[in-house]
């Protein structure tokens, strides 16, 4: 038996995943794989207008086509009172959730659900579709952030009165929060600073660009017993959002995730699932939507498009005295852009006596933002990073060093709150100025850039059970949908635990009826939160294992330890007994008490923050303003790396993710606010021949609050890249692009008129 | 909507000529199939041209390359000679999307797509390029600058389509090139696109030029005022910004989702400086 | 409706069905032969989720016509592995962890093996060039392009 020298045999090692075989095949089901007996399909209508009032809609035609099952507008959901409730992590509130879902009286968005029918085929519920009548008034529309603040914008919501205000407003507007805090001196701060820097930002709304399109199945049989089989982070998520949103009780909704294509934080919320629901409920037939790669852009969430403004002052011996932001985020149509996170984040990395932060929630006419990998926070990011650049630059100081003179370590007080424990932001920083990257020659029209990221990481609530075979192998039944290797993970720390080969640990997602409730897949929480569920499941088997010996050898249970997979007598004086296994313990489970089962739910607390340092070199033409990016280095602190392939994989992910935000994805819209680019042609994610190889680097700062000391890892990864590439364009040009994207158009007016 | 493949051109003609207009030609298939999905298009006839042995191969004829109109970007890509003759060419058919575009998409279908973006045409165009054309009226010889008219609209007859296309006899010391941009390295629709094609003389000089370029007007665009600054001249720093200024000079852009006019304009003549570098050179090892 | 008779071979498998002018290979594919293994990420072209090889040659499943497939040989991502051998490039997805959520790795396998079938020795800009059709969101590409690279490596010492 090998172990890491650490004495962990699997914990960092990287077994091929368990459900690899079923993804290289063909064979994994994803949610549009997904068929029942008896299935109709549904398609939803769409609005062409960016915003409109909803004079009626009259489906009476499209009803009486033959083939047509059900069709259904708003008036077949319930309508719901405006309440903000707290659910794990997330704020909702359902009246707006439900009119994203379907609109109400008003389109909000180029792409707004207004109807849906389910039909016997696709063909028939689009001649359906065409068949329904909206008689629209249009409304002057507003898509920019700041627009939307504006006294005269077009109003989205006229009971819309900007929460954190005192006095509420007596207006409304599309100003739906406004978010403060601060530490220190914010004055005093600027006074001691020797330097200032000072600038505004913007970024534009980017998608997540999973490639698989939301997808679900629903069936409502005549006793009211519901089941959705769909794609989601979450599909406990999804049986109480479509059991809120469509009036049922919780228990009569079931819901099984299948394979999930790809996520980051877009489907942590509900499009089709209560709309196929609902036109189930109406027929009694099993229904099918899928939506088209158009749909996914135009009506599912990216996330927010912000007006970001930063100023930070720093001494001459390189201290920042003071740091204050002020941040426009979008929500889309309805109230809920990440901001607060965004404002928390913002100058998180450093040790800052003195900090202002003020941020809006800003409804506008496009589609309702969605969670998308450290949702706001990359935003904010950007501009701080930027910033931060900028003053180094100013100081003559090294940009990895000037970080280190101000970086948040163990017992600095968080400028959004907490003193943070055991953090690993400065061994990111030492790593990235070793690396030989940091160090390499740059060619002509080349730049270097360097940026860091901070994201909390979550814990929360998770579910997960570990069933011991008649053979001795075991079943792992976790309640988070793998999204991207967690299935691996937490084997490998069940098996860790056990003592046994992690071939010999089969894990399953399992669907709401089956596993107790967990929170969905984000945060970066699984390994963490949901590995937290696992260790203690597996060290109750160990437990019930041990146990069993000690009744078949007749002794106490504390003579009994559990080593490598085996109960052994604890010490000569506990007795001479062969050691037994874990598949003869089991063989005889019957008789020694039963089936051997751990079963834990928890809510883990003490999620340990990320930070990542990533250093980008670029070489721009300076005749058409193409960003090439040559060397790409991300460093990270991953607490402790499960499986490192799927650690690596989560950085080098995040970071082209953020290469493409950087440089060239972006909503753009037409001037009757419609989205003109709703496809992969036009909606430029990067190719595999846009990048270079990702060199990933995985720092290990351990959690203490986890066994393994695991952090989450799935979300910082996206936070350094936009300032990584503005930086190093900055090196190469000596200008400062703060608009993103950094598209050849911009930076080739850039170039011409100021380089 | 009904599907047809013809086996002979009479056949196809015929089918035109029966379908009122009412018809779409599937060469490639790679716009077309996008467009009747999202609903653009839905033709009562499919008109396969893919199993027309004339619009399938690639010949030489008389010192003469004929390329069908149907052949893959792939199938242009693999034949060797023609790659030595015209790369700017082959090249420029191979930009079109991805590896798997390439399996697909058709000379044929890239000028009669009528895209004022389409990668293969200017380079067409620069080469001199003459279309076959046969209809219910018999067979006629069409300049592929000729075709497409307007965005989506070609100058053909409702019941002709092209069979194949004619590149002229090549003299020593030629070179074609394309080039266009980007803001991706691949998959993305031109912004700007620029082919350049001279013979030039022993000297160097150049005896023979043409200019085109892509994504900057209605209609693919030949630049004659671009092609006489190179003729008549050895290569240089200011025949090259002579060059450049011809292009921008033509250049009738639209803003757009892929590019604003200054930025079309102003790269059109980058691109154009390139590609003619890209062609000397070529004109020259030859 | 008019629908057009098709006979084609899916994986070495003579298959027959009546197809309408509108459905592509991939309709087919998924919905009439039940071979879900090719994905829809577009519709259009732009994803390479739906690639399939047809007639030798690496396409998108979606830009063709079941139609126009008639008499045609087609290779998808379920007919990949020989019997209860995964095909190398399999192997080396899962060995390198080239695959995050995997619904774009069946597309990627199937663009992989026409290229090691094509180019035994690629570069790694060669690679990158040729999988350019093939969207991926969650790796960054880094591990699969290893992948690629690692499996004609390996293949190229069998084949000696």
């Amino acid at each position: 038996m090998t172990t890491n020298g650490n004495g962990l045999r699997w914990v960092g090692k990287r077994p091929v995943r368990p459900d690899g075989v079923d993804k290289v095949t063909g064979r994994a089901q994803f949610g549009a794989d997904f068929t029942l007996p008896g299935m109709i399909v549904g398609k939803v209508l769409r609005s062409p207008h960016a915003h409109a009032n909803i004079r009626s809609i009259k489906t009476e035609k499209a009803q009486a086509l033959p083939g047509v099952k059900a069709v259904i507008t708003a008036a077949d959901f319930p309508e719901l009172p405006s309440e903000i409730e707290q659910a794990g992590e997330v704020v909702l509130n359902f009246r707006d959730m439900s009119r994203n879902v379907m609109a109400r009286q008003k389109a909000l968005y180029d792409g707004h659900a207004v109807a849906a029918v389910a039909a016997t085929s696709i063909e028939i519920a689009e001649r359906a579709l065409d068949l329904i009548e909206v008689d629209y008034e249009v409304l002057p529309h507003v898509i920019d952030v700041v627009e939307a603040m504006e006294a005269d914008a077009p109003l989205l919501h006229d009971d819309l009165y900007t929460m954190g205000v005192e006095p509420t407003p007596d207006k409304p507007s599309n100003v739906a929060k406004r978010v403060e805090f601060s530490i220190g001196d914010l004055n005093a701060g600027f006074e001691m600073a020797e330097v200032v820097v000072e600038r505004e930002f913007t970024t534009k709304p980017v998608h997540q660009g999973y490639i698989e399109p939301h997808a679900a199945v629903a069936s409502a049989s005549e006793d009211g017993l519901c089941h959705i089989w769909c794609t989601t982070q979450g599909q406990f998520m999804v049986r109480y959002y479509v059991s809120r949103l469509l009036g049922l009780e919780v228990s009569k909704l079931r819901v099984t995730p299948s394979e999930i294509g790809g996520g980051f934080g877009g489907k942590t919320v509900v499009y089709l699932e209560p709309v196929a629901l609902a036109l189930s409920m109406k027929c009694h037939r099993p229904v099918k939507m899928v939506m088209s790669r158009e749909e996914v852009f135009r009506a599912s969430g990216p996330t927010s498009g912000a007006h970001v403004w930063v100023k930070m002052g720093a001494t001459k011996d390189g201290r920042i005295t003071a740091g204050e932001a002020v941040l426009k985020y979008q929500a889309g149509a309805v109230p809920g852009a990440p901001i607060g996170p965004g404002c928390m984040c913002a100058f998180a990395p450093y040790d800052l006596d003195n900090v202002k932060v003020v941020g809006f929630d800003v409804v506008t006419n496009r589609p309702k933002v969605a969670a998308y990998r450290a949702p706001g926070a990359p935003i904010s990011e950007f501009g701080v990073e930027s910033v931060v650049d900028e003053l180094a630059k100013k100081l003559g100081m090294d940009a990895i060093a000037f970080r280190e003179k101000n970086a948040a370590r163990e017992g600095t007080h968080a400028a959004y709150g907490p003193t943070f424990g055991e953090i690993g932001y400065t061994e990111t920083l030492r790593v990235a100025k070793e690396h030989p990257h940091y160090q390499a020659p740059l060619g002509p029209n080349q730049g270097r850039g360097v940026a860091s990221g901070f994201w909390f990481n979550i814990g929360g609530a998770s579910t997960a059970a570990l069933n011991v075979n008649e053979d001795g192998t075991t079943t792992l039944i976790s309640g988070c949908p793998d999204i991207g290797g967690s299935r691996a993970s937490l084997s490998m720390m069940a098996a860790e635990v056990l003592g046994i080969d992690v071939e010999q640990v089969r894990p399953t997602i399992a669907d709401t009826g089956s596993i107790g409730y967990s929170f969905l897949t984000g945060g970066s929480r699984v390994t963490f939160a949901t590995g937290m569920a696992v260790i203690e499941a597996a060290n109750d088997v160990v437990r019930q294992l041990r146990e069993r010996a000690a009744k078949i050898w007749e002794i106490d249970v504390e003579a009994v330890v559990w080593e490598n997979g085996e109960a052994k007598p604890s010490g000569s004086n506990a007795g001479d007994f062969e050691p037994l296994s874990l598949s003869s313990i089991a063989a005889t489970a019957g008789k020694t008490g039963g089936p051997i089962t751990g079963h834990v739910s928890l809510n883990a607390q003490g999620a340990g923050p990320a930070f990542g340092t990533h250093i980008c070199d670029v070489e721009v033409d300076r005749e058409t303003g193409r960003v090439t990016v040559l060397r790409y280095t991300a460093i990270q602190d991953a607490g402790k790396a499960i499986h490192p392939s799927y650690v690596e994989g989560q950085i080098q992910g995040g970071a082209v993710q953020g290469i493409g935000w950087a440089l060239n994805e972006e909503y753009i819209y037409d001037e009757d606010g419609r989205l003109e680019n709703p496809g992969f042609l036009d909606y430029r994610i990067p190719v595999a021949s846009d990048v270079p190889m990702i060199d990933a680097v995985i720092v290990e700062v351990p959690n203490p609050k986890h066994p393994y000391g695991v952090r989450g890892v799935g979300e910082v990864p996206i936070c350094p890249p936009m300032s990584a590439v503005a930086n190093a364009v900055a090196n190469a040009t000596g200008l400062r692009m703060a608009d993103l994207p950094i598209s050849p158009p911009k930076l080739l007016a850039a170039i011409t008129n100021g380089g | 909507m009904r599907y047809l493949s013809p086996h002979t051109i009479n056949e196809a003609v015929a089918a035109l000529a029966d379908s009122d207009g009412d018809v779409k030609i599937l060469a490639g298939g790679t716009d077309l199939l996008v467009q009747l999905r999202a609903g653009m298009k839905a033709p009562g006839l499919m008109l396969d041209v893919k199993r027309l042995p004339e619009l399938r191969s690639i010949n030489v004829e008389k010192n003469c390359f004929h390329i069908g109109a149907a052949v893959s970007g792939a199938e242009m890509g693999e034949h060797e000679s023609l790659k030595g003759s015209w790369p700017g060419v082959v090249e420029a058919m191979e930009l079109i999307g991805s590896t798997q575009i390439q399996g697909r998409a058709t000379p044929g279908g890239n000028l009669c797509n009528a895209s004022p973006a389409a990668d293969s045409v200017p380079a067409m165009v620069a080469a001199g390029a003459i279309c076959t054309v046969v209809g219910s009226e018999g067979s006629r010889d069409l300049a592929v600058e000729d075709v497409g008219i307007s965005p989506g609209q070609t100058s053909l007859g409702r019941d002709e389509f092209v069979v194949d296309f004619r590149l002229p006899e090549r003299p020593p010391h030629s070179g074609d090139a394309y080039l266009r941009f980007i803001p991706r390295t691949e998959m993305d629709i031109a912004v700007v696109g620029a082919g350049v094609n001279v013979v030039l003389g022993d000297d160097g000089v150049c005896v023979d030029a043409r200019v085109s370029l892509g994504a900057v007007a209605p209609r693919v665009l030949l630049v004659p005022d671009a092609a006489n600054e190179l003729i008549g001249r050895k290569l240089n720093d200011e025949v090259l910004e002579k060059l450049d200024a011809a292009c921008r000079a033509a250049c009738r852009p639209i803003d757009d989702k892929r590019g604003t006019v200054e930025y079309r304009t102003q790269v059109s003549g980058v691109l154009a400086r390139r590609a003619a570098v890209i062609a000397f050179e070529r004109a020259g090892e030859k | 409706m008019v629908k057009t008779h098709v006979n084609m071979t899916v994986n070495g498998e003579a298959v027959e069905f009546l197809c309408e002018t509108k459905a592509t290979l991939l309709d087919v594919l998924r919905d009439e032969l039940d071979l879900t293994g090719s994905k829809e990420g577009c519709s259009s072209g732009d994803c390479g989720a739906c690639s399939v090889i047809l007639d030798d040659r690496l396409v998108c499943a979606c830009l063709v016509l079941g139609a126009e497939a008639d008499g045609g040989n087609v290779e998808t991502i379920e007919g990949m592995a020989d019997a209860d051998q995964l095909h190398p490039l399999q192997q080396k997805f899962l060995e390198e962890a080239a695959l995050q959520c995997g619904i774009c790795t069946p597309g990627f396998l199937v663009a992989a093996k026409a290229l090691l079938e094509r180019n035994s020795n690629p570069t790694e800009t060669e690679v990158r060039y040729w999988l350019a059709g093939n969207l991926c969101r969650c790796t960054g590409y880094d591990k699969i392009v290893r992948a690629v690279m690692d499996t004609a490596e390996e293949m190229k010492g069998v084949s000696k």
